[in-house]
């Protein structure tokens, strides 16, 4: 059976239309054949000369956990916007219940019965719990009521919130509560989450599977959208694959292997990173301790305490749920903030901690930020402008001349430009782009490149590979290795646990400011990084009496 | 009338078009959009105002005339930033250099000429209280529309579904975009209340305050109502507080100048926008609050997607 | 019907180019929309406007003279508008660089020497740059709103150079008129050509025009400006100081209007009024946009907006329009502009019918 499909799936990608794999059990089978709740049929969105979705036929049945797959740019949150009244379709029709129906605002999708968890929450950070719910919910209905209605249905699932607290101070955990106990309120009888768990830990994905599981009992349907397998396969009951805005496959997921899924997701094999040839660290680079940095804004987290020692020809990768230090650890590693205590942060034996980011590069260090479009490079800029960006000062020979004028070698750059692009693979239509006009992968190749081309003794980076299509993560996490096998130290700061265990020799996580011990990665369990990430500092499951305090 | 009765009058009558104006801005601020050009819509209102008030004979369609002008006047800051996204800061100033230029024409004729002056309304009963009701209740209409704007629009902004949704939009445009709200409509409709607010406000120059017309008569006004959204955090009753304090402070000079002490008449005059420019920086020393409550999408254009 | 926005994959280097003749063009129609509202013949009105003042050797020389300070000014304030500082307080840093410039010629009138002007030029541009040094302050140490202060401080300027005229620099030969004493003639700045009005002024305000065109096209420090402006995130990333940006552009663009300031009244004023300026700061702006921030389109814009000055005072002489007009048609001509750059980034479409339905707001 599993041959055949394949086959037929082979086919089916070439045609560029779907076809579904039959199961062995009847389950699938009885679903088809009742009304679906919600079908699309040839549904398309042209965004300028891109076809985001490119006739998207799709069939979610009632009470069922149907899955959308496909990597990041495949066109997924670009059908569920169309599916929830956020952007008009270009082509094609949505049948509710057999009918066909238009949904031109999320105020129709929410009447229809469509509810929305969207992965960037679209929430108000100034706003309380209970304004926030109020906000998505039409009619008059006075906020004392909502809230008592947000606390009964949230206890109800297991879910619970406090309707007064301002969002601002919520954990993300508590922030998709507020989407989901949102988008219950209304009744829907189909909730689509978009990649819910990339913000959670495995112990609180576990909590929203057991969530969705009572939706499931209940008859409302869930779609279901990511790009992890292996949560597809354990919840959901069908999946439809997407690349390129096209359907690649419709199938059961439990009937298929990761490497089958991630066939159809990617459309081929994506390189297997290989972490073999990691040697015996050497000599130590970067030795951080008790570096504690105040929080900068009310938004901010506060350091505290961090100690972290690493060593030539080693990756430490530093996992934690976003919004636990990530930014202000690497703020302060990369001197774009500086501490106040020179001996916290030594680079290579040099007291660092006072030094800013330009003394630090020239040191032999390299950053790589998380947020590209504006931190990382300047979006309105092109790819050569935006390579003197991080390199003016450690390629001052190079790339400028003229002394004190400091005039900028355009020759020199250029080629520059050009050889980071070819040994990164960045693709481009024309020679030096906008950095603004490249997809997340390539634009991210492109800046791993810039950094990488310079060689680096250390190089630090934040979320390598977040939003960057399987292509291009195995890419770039192939070079932070073999970054480190020619002797450079790599600290890799990754919520992505899979990116972790990948390329990692040692695991430190990132928790309200303070970092665990580092340990190596062989001994390392899921279970346990997820109870660290958790706030459970021991790593046992043992609460520290101040993290509970937090909450 | 005592003396005590003649200086919280005139305090009442400098501070008036202040609130006002900071009253509308408050509104387009809190709607994340930032309108530099209230100084050009007051100006406008005031001209209007006056002019209207001579064709008709009426102060109070010349009330009603700057109103209206100023909203007017506001659409074209809309157009350009929320239907073409121009620049928030750039087009406001436009508005500024604009409404200044085309004041000087409209009012040229109206140079020296005897204005009409807003009758004030007595209110029945409240305005024979000794003392207050001489004050409060004795005053003219665009006091008493200058007050209810105030309660009317804490109202609103706290306590009204749509007033929370122009929050939100003030707050995340993407994310309130994405609930289906619409973003640049509710921002119309606020830029245009704060248009008819500062419309208003320049109706009281001209036919309450100083009954004339005279070119550049807000004389930097419309700034410092700007600067007094920002020492009101956006909350409506610190705007009341901010407007009558600077309401004093202008008085207190003008009083200081015609008692005629020692100090040079032009540092007098300067008080007001010293003043402004303190308040702003006492302001700043806390970075906490101002951070927390500034409208997080303030001054940034929004394209919608569909 | 409604206009939708689509944004461009790059930015369209055509109308980059076209967006202010396109603008300037709406203007002249909205003018000829105007004169004909007044009664008057917009041919007529548009001639002696734009095209009468550029007949004559004359006016020409009055043209350079005007635009000088506009320039000066204006590619002061490019900088500062790249570099996301909006500094609006460029009237009020003229008027203190002109005031500054004055102490020599005014107080200490018996020192007539050559080093007279040099030192001028030096007080001017340190006056103008230090009063600027005010909001730049405020900003980089206390967050305080630049574009406030900076305004708030034009009005304190504007007062200060009235009471310092009335009072203690007023000519004490001057039968009590509200003005200093003239220029002595080493305190005059000198014409670029013997034949014509114009002086070094304008000289200053091209040299200004084409180095910061060389330092923002070719260094690292044009770089760095158009960097902080665009993201002050990647600036500092890139190692560049966001405050100490805040102090270069305003101290820059300070130290230009104040050479404007002293320039105005050494070679054209020749002595200190309580009014110097008919707004060249404000209108400055204007021009700073209207070049598209870019230093040698600004020596076009200035050429541009000097002649509406100038224009306006031959329509009202020639036609009888009151000189007002010219205020208006700058606004206009602003707004115009920052309307046509939309199209830089986006394709306009019209949606005619079938409103959408959005949930009402």
């Amino acid at each position: 059976m599993k041959l055949v499909s394949c086959a037929l799936r082979k086919n089916a990608s070439k045609l560029g239309e779907s076809e579904r794999c039959l199961s062995p059990g009847g389950d699938v089978e009885n679903q088809q054949s009742e009304i679906p709740l919600l079908e699309t049929r040839g549904l398309t969105k042209i965004f300028g000369s891109l076809r985001a979705c490119d006739a998207i036929d799709l069939a979610i049945a009632p009470g069922e956990v149907h899955a959308l797959l496909g990597e990041n740019g495949a066109g997924k949150s670009t059908l569920v916007k169309m599916l929830f009244g956020v952007l008009d379709p270009s082509g094609g029709e949505i049948l509710w219940k057999g009918k066909p129906v238009k949904i031109g605002s999320p105020g129709e999708a929410r009447a229809t019965g469509i509810g929305m968890v969207f992965q960037h929450f679209s929430l108000f950070e100034a706003l309380t719990v209970a304004e926030n719910i109020a906000l998505a919910l039409d009619g008059k209905v006075p906020i004392e009521k909502i809230s008592d209605e947000a606390r009964r249905l949230s206890l109800d699932y297991g879910l619970p919130l406090d309707p007064s607290a301002h969002v601002a101070d919520l954990s993300v955990g508590e922030r998709q509560r507020i989407e989901i106990v949102r988008a219950l309120l209304q009744n829907p009888e189909l909730i689509i989450l978009d990649e819910p768990t990339s913000v959670l830990t495995p112990q609180e994905a576990d909590k929203l599977f057991e969530t969705l599981a009572k939706l499931k009992a209940e008859g409302r349907s869930v779609l279901y959208i990511s790009h992890r397998l292996e949560e597809v396969q354990r919840i959901c009951d069908r999946a439809t694959v997407l690349r390129h805005g096209k359907v690649t496959g419709a199938c059961d997921p439990r009937q298929e292997t990761p490497s089958s899924l991630a066939r159809m997701m990617v459309g081929g094999e994506v390189a297997t990173v290989s972490g073999a040839g990691l040697g015996e660290p050497g000599e130590v680079l970067v030795e951080v301790q008790k570096l504690s940095a105040p929080a900068r804004s009310p938004f901010a987290v506060t350091l505290k305490d961090v100690d972290l020692t690493v060593r030539a020809g080693e990756v430490i990768a530093i996992a934690g749920v976003a919004g636990n230090g990530q930014s202000e650890l690497f703020d302060v590693l990369s001197g774009e903030v500086t501490v106040s205590d020179a001996d916290s942060i030594r680079i290579a034996g040099v007291a660092a901690g006072r030094l800013g980011i330009t003394a630090r590069r020239l040191m032999g260090c390299s950053f790589v930020p998380e947020e590209r479009h504006g931190h990382a490079a300047v979006p309105n800029m092109n790819l050569s402008s935006n390579l003197v960006l991080s390199r003016y000062a450690s390629d001052r020979k190079t790339f400028l001349s003229g002394g004190w004028l400091g005039l900028i070698n355009a020759g020199p750059v250029a080629t520059a430009t050009k050889r980071i692009s070819s040994a990164m693979d960045v693709r481009k239509s024309l020679v030096d782009p906008m950095a603004g006009s490249l997809s997340g992968g390539n634009l991210q190749k492109f800046i791993v490149g810039r950094e990488l081309d310079r060689q680096p003794r250390v190089l630090v980076v934040n979320q390598p590979t977040w939003g960057v299509d399987a292509g291009a993560a195995s890419r770039i996490r192939q070079a932070l290795i073999d970054l480190a096998k020619s002797g450079s130290a790599v600290i890799v700061i990754s919520q992505d646990l899979d990116e972790v265990f990948e390329i990692a020799s040692r695991v430190a996580v990132l928790n309200e400011g303070r970092l665990s011990r580092p340990e190596p990665v062989a001994t390392m369990t899921r279970e346990r990084i997820g109870l660290l990430m958790g706030g459970f500092h021991d790593g046992a499951g043992h609460p520290q009496p101040e993290a509970l305090h937090a909450h | 009338m005592d003396m005590t009765q003649a200086i919280i009058l005139t305090i009442i009558t400098a501070a008036t078009p202040l609130l006002l104006a900071a009253i509308g801005e408050l509104v387009v601020e809190r709607s994340g959009v930032l309108n530099l050009g209230v100084e050009g819509m007051m100006i406008m209102g005031a001209v209007a105002a006056f002019a209207i008030a001579q064709l008709t004979g009426s102060a109070g369609l010349g009330a009603i005339g700057g109103l209206v002008s100023g909203m007017l006047f506001s659409l074209l800051f809309g157009f350009l930033t929320l239907t073409l996204v121009a620049n928030q800061v750039a087009t406001g100033l436009a508005l500024t250099i604009l409404g200044l230029g085309l004041s000087g024409m409209i009012g040229e004729s109206f140079i020296g000429l005897p204005g009409l002056k807003l009758a004030a309304i007595e209110i029945p009963l409240l305005s024979d209280i000794p003392f207050i009701g001489r004050v409060l209740f004795s005053q003219d209409p665009i006091f008493y529309t200058s007050i209810i704007a105030v309660f009317g629009v804490s109202w609103f902004l706290f306590k009204s579904r749509a007033g929370l949704r122009l929050r939100a939009i003030g707050d995340n445009h993407s994310s309130a975009h994405a609930l289906g709200i619409n973003v640049v409509r509710t921002r119309y409709l606020a830029v245009m209340f704060g248009g008819a607010c500062a419309g208003l406000a320049g109706a009281h120059l001209s036919i309450v305050y100083t009954p004339q017309w005279v070119e550049n008569m807000t004389a930097g006004r419309g700034w410092i109502a700007l600067a007094l959204v920002v020492f009101a955090s956006w909350r409506p009753g610190r705007a009341l507080i901010g407007a009558y304090l600077f309401g004093a402070v202008s008085i207190g000079q003008l009083f200081a100048q015609s008692r005629g002490i020692g100090i040079p008449s032009q540092l007098l005059s300067a008080l007001p926008y010293l003043a402004t420019i303190a308040v702003l920086v006492i302001i700043s020393l806390n970075r906490r609050m101002t951070l927390i409550n500034t409208p997080a999408s303030l001054g940034k254009s929004f394209v919608p997607e569909r | 019907m409604r206009i939708e926005l689509q944004k461009r994959d790059g930015v369209s280097t055509l109308f980059a180019v076209l967006s202010p003749f396109v603008a300037l063009g709406l203007t002249l129609i909205a003018g000829v929309i105007l004169f004909v509202a007044l009664g008057k013949d917009p041919v007529a009105a548009l001639y002696s406007f734009f095209i009468e003042p550029l007949t004559e050797i004359w006016s020409l020389h009055e043209l350079a003279i005007k635009a000088a300070p506009l320039i000066l000014i204006a590619v002061g304030l490019s900088v500062c508008f790249r570099s996301n500082n909006w500094n609006i307080g460029a009237e009020g840093q003229f008027i203190i660089g002109a005031m500054a410039g004055s102490i020599l010629p005014v107080v200490f009138h018996g020192w007539q020497s050559p080093l007279v002007l040099p030192l001028m030029i030096v007080f001017a541009m340190i006056g103008g740059a230090a009063y600027a040094a005010i909001p730049a302050f405020l900003k980089a140490r206390l967050n305080t709103n630049e574009i406030l202060t900076s305004l708030m401080l034009v009005y304190v300027a504007q007062l200060f150079l009235d009471w310092t005229v009335r009072g203690p620099w007023r000519n004490p030969e001057g039968f009590n008129f509200p003005e200093t004493r003239n220029f002595h003639d080493y305190a005059v700045l000198p014409r670029i050509i013997e034949t014509g009005k114009t002086h070094w002024g304008f000289g200053f305000a091209l040299i200004a025009a084409i180095v910061l065109w060389f330092v923002m096209r070719r260094t690292l420090k044009g770089f760095e400006i158009t960097v902080l402006g665009q993201s002050a995130r990647a600036g500092r990333f890139a190692g560049f100081s966001d405050k100490k940006m805040v102090y270069f552009a305003f101290l820059l663009s300070g130290a230009l209007a104040g050479l404007a300031g002293m320039a105005e009244v050494s070679g054209s004023i020749e002595q200190l009024r309580p009014v110097i300026s008919p707004g060249y700061g404000f209108t400055a702006i204007i021009v700073a946009f209207l070049g598209r921030l870019n230093p040698l389109g600004i020596v076009a814009a200035g050429l541009v907006l000097a002649l509406t000055y100038l224009g306006g005072e031959a329509a009202q002489i020639s036609i009888g329009i009151t000189d007002k007009v010219t205020r208006l048609f700058q606004g206009l001509l602003l707004f115009f502009v920052l309307g046509c750059d939309t199209l830089i980034h986006y394709r306009i479409r019209l949606v005619f019918g079938a409103a959408q339905k959005g949930s009402a707001a």
